[in-house]
């Protein structure tokens, strides 16, 4: 079981590196990254932040665009893909169980971001860091963004295997995992502005709004990680979101697992329905 | 229950309207070789996935190793190589048969001494991408190898082979049955199969229409020996009222006659003496047989 595990995981390793997943994924965090760090984000005035923490900050942002995007690209073959190409059929043939296929992939491919993330904004910290001065000071910022943002990738992983064990076909599952990322990334937020634009003083913006955000993976993530920005240094520019949610900010970590957990058992449920 | 290998037992499937299998009842023993034959749509990928579990009967039975099918114990006698198979291109053949024996809890070195028996030694460490069309089969049969199954499930192992690399794989499942493991494998064609099968199964829109040895099947459907009796142009017509046969092309006359008649045509061909120039005898072809077997409803439908 640990061994069938593993093999499949290192499969997916090999693979993600083979074909140059893990490469391009971190050089297209990196570019973007260093971007963001050297010519969009120039803090003006009196800022007392890190240069470094200043980075985190709008890579946290990045991340929410980028990461799940690259999740569901590695995850939306998983299943339907090797339907179509037959090796499914190969290892449901052999006495695996379901679980331990859906498991060894989640390994497999959580590594491959993993690698993707440590590296992209690893070395984008290392150049801020040269560059920029301000020392280690937001190295704690960076860590907990880069170990986040692999969470960040877990949901949409996990996600993304739903998607493709629901399908037969791997150019559904590819529409399914674009889909996803629309919605999630870009239409709910646009849904939850508009909702606040309409209702920006009332009971809505004060008590729902934050529980939705909380709701959706990608928006828990940046929840989490500007509230933990801002009470660290108090000094981001994003006044006090802390004090302005409900819910401790860690109500936005826990989400984040909760998507994990719940999307994986989906995807290990839907997948033990499926005829190969 | 009997002691075989696989054992069947009227089992039907329905996708929708659609009646894949209609009370297939067919049993494999130990060691033999059966051929599965069926047009495309026959139902004979149905019948392989009924086998493995991944779908249920809609009625019937199926045994697998005395267990059912899917079961851990029915797992680990069967090996399976579906039609079409594609392998990650990404990965070496090695690391391909590999991952397949860590799946089956098998050996690394068993998976090394599949490599060497399809004849892959020498090509296991280049990526799968690079090999041919028969590499790859042969891929999928190291596969299947691995871990000592008691049973082979091989879903139109050959179509679309050329016919060396045909002819190499059926004597790579020769030996392997040799060895003493049941093969039952599909085909469209019979003229195709060049294993020595036991036996000859036929399906026919989802039901069973022959199910014996290939020596049996031909006795069986009893087809005509064709005669071609060769002549000089302005004697076709005198041969061919004298022999009772059809003129074809204007030089020769073809004659249909039952196999044990065949001597005493023989003896009136060579009464004619000098009129008949050359003369050819062709027995039904495995085509002949496969189609007499795989048509029989349509033929039936026009007389
Ligand atoms: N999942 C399915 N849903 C609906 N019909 C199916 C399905 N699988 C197979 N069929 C139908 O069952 C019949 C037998 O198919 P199949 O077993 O694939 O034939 P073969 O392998 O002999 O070419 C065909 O008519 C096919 O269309
Ligand atoms: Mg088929």
């Amino acid at each position: 079981m640990i061994g069938a595990v593993l093999a499949i995981a290192g499969a997916e390793l090999r693979i993600g590196i083979r074909n140059r997943w893990v490469l391009l994924s971190a050089l297209i965090l990196l570019a973007f990254a260093l971007v963001l760090a050297f010519v969009g984000a120039a803090p003006t005035g009196a800022v007392k932040a890190s240069p470094l923490t200043i980075t985190v900050a709008s890579l946290a942002t990045l991340s929410v665009y980028l990461v799940p995007l690259i999740a569901l690209l590695l995850s939306f073959d998983a299943i339907a893909g090797e339907v179509d190409r037959g090796t499914l059929q190969l290892a449901l043939a052999s006495p695996v169980s379901r679980s331990a296929i859906i498991v060894g992939k989640f390994l497999g491919h959580l590594i491959v971001v993993s690698i993707a993330i440590a590296l992209g904004y690893g070395v984008a910290g290392a150049l801020v860091v040269t560059l920029a001065g301000g020392g280690s000071a937001g190295l704690v910022d960076l860590g907990r963004l880069i170990a986040t943002s692999i969470g960040l990738g877990a949901a949409f992983l996990a996600i993304g295997y739903v998607a493709s064990a629901s399908v037969r076909q791997t150019g559904t599952a590819a529409a399914l995992a674009v889909g996803i990322w629309l919605a999630a990334v870009v239409l709910y937020d646009l849904g939850l502005l508009g909702a606040l634009v309409a209702d920006s003083e009332g009971t809505f913006a004060k008590s729902v709004f934050p529980w939705l955000l909380a709701a959706n993976p990608a928006d828990a993530f940046r929840l989490y990680n500007m509230a933990a920005l801002d009470t660290g240094t108090a000094a981001t520019g994003l006044s006090g979101l802390g004090e302005a949610l409900p819910f401790p900010p860690i109500v936005g970590l826990a989400s984040l697992c909760g998507w994990i957990v719940l999307a994986l058992g989906a995807a290990a449920l839907v997948f033990r329905r499926l005829e190969p | 229950m009997s002691d075989a290998l696989l054992d069947i037992r009227e089992a039907s499937k329905r996708f929708g309207k659609v009646r894949a299998l209609d009370r297939v009842s067919l049993s494999v023993a130990p060691g033999e070789r059966v051929a599965l034959l069926g047009h495309n749509g026959a139902g004979k990928t149905t019948l392989f996935r009924l086998i493995l579990g991944f779908i249920r009967p809609t009625s019937g039975q199926i045994a697998v190793a005395g267990s059912p099918p899917g079961s851990n114990a029915a797992r680990l006698a069967v090996a399976y190589l579906p039609e079409n198979v594609a392998f990650q291109k990404a990965l070496t053949g090695r690391e391909t048969v590999r991952l397949y024996a860590r799946l089956k809890g098998a050996a690394r070195t068993d998976a090394d001494r599949a490599l060497e028996r399809v004849g892959l030694a020498d090509a296991a460490d280049r990526r799968t991408g690079t090999y041919s069309k028969g590499m790859r089969q042969r891929l999928g049969l190291a596969q299947a190898l691995v871990g000592s199954p008691r049973l082979m499930l091989l879903d139109e192992p050959t179509t679309g082979l050329d016919p060396l690399s045909r002819r190499n794989f059926y004597g790579l499942i020769d030996e392997i049955a040799a060895s003493g493991t049941a093969v039952f494998l599909s085909s469209h064609s019979l003229s195709e199969l060049e294993a020595k099968t036991d036996r000859v199964a036929i399906l026919r829109n989802g039901a069973l229409v022959a199910d014996a040895a290939l020596s049996k099947l031909q006795a069986e459907a009893a087809l005509p020996v064709r005669i071609c009796v060769k002549t000089e142009p302005n004697k076709v017509n005198e041969v061919s009222e004298r022999l009772g046969g059809a003129r074809v092309n204007g030089q020769s006359v073809e004659l249909l006659c039952p196999a044990p008649e065949k001597m005493a045509r023989l003896a009136a061909i060579s009464a004619l003496g000098p009129l008949v120039t050359d003369f050819d005898v062709s027995q039904p072809s495995l085509d002949d047989i496969y189609r007499h077997f795989s048509t029989q409803d349509k033929a039936e439908d026009r007389s």
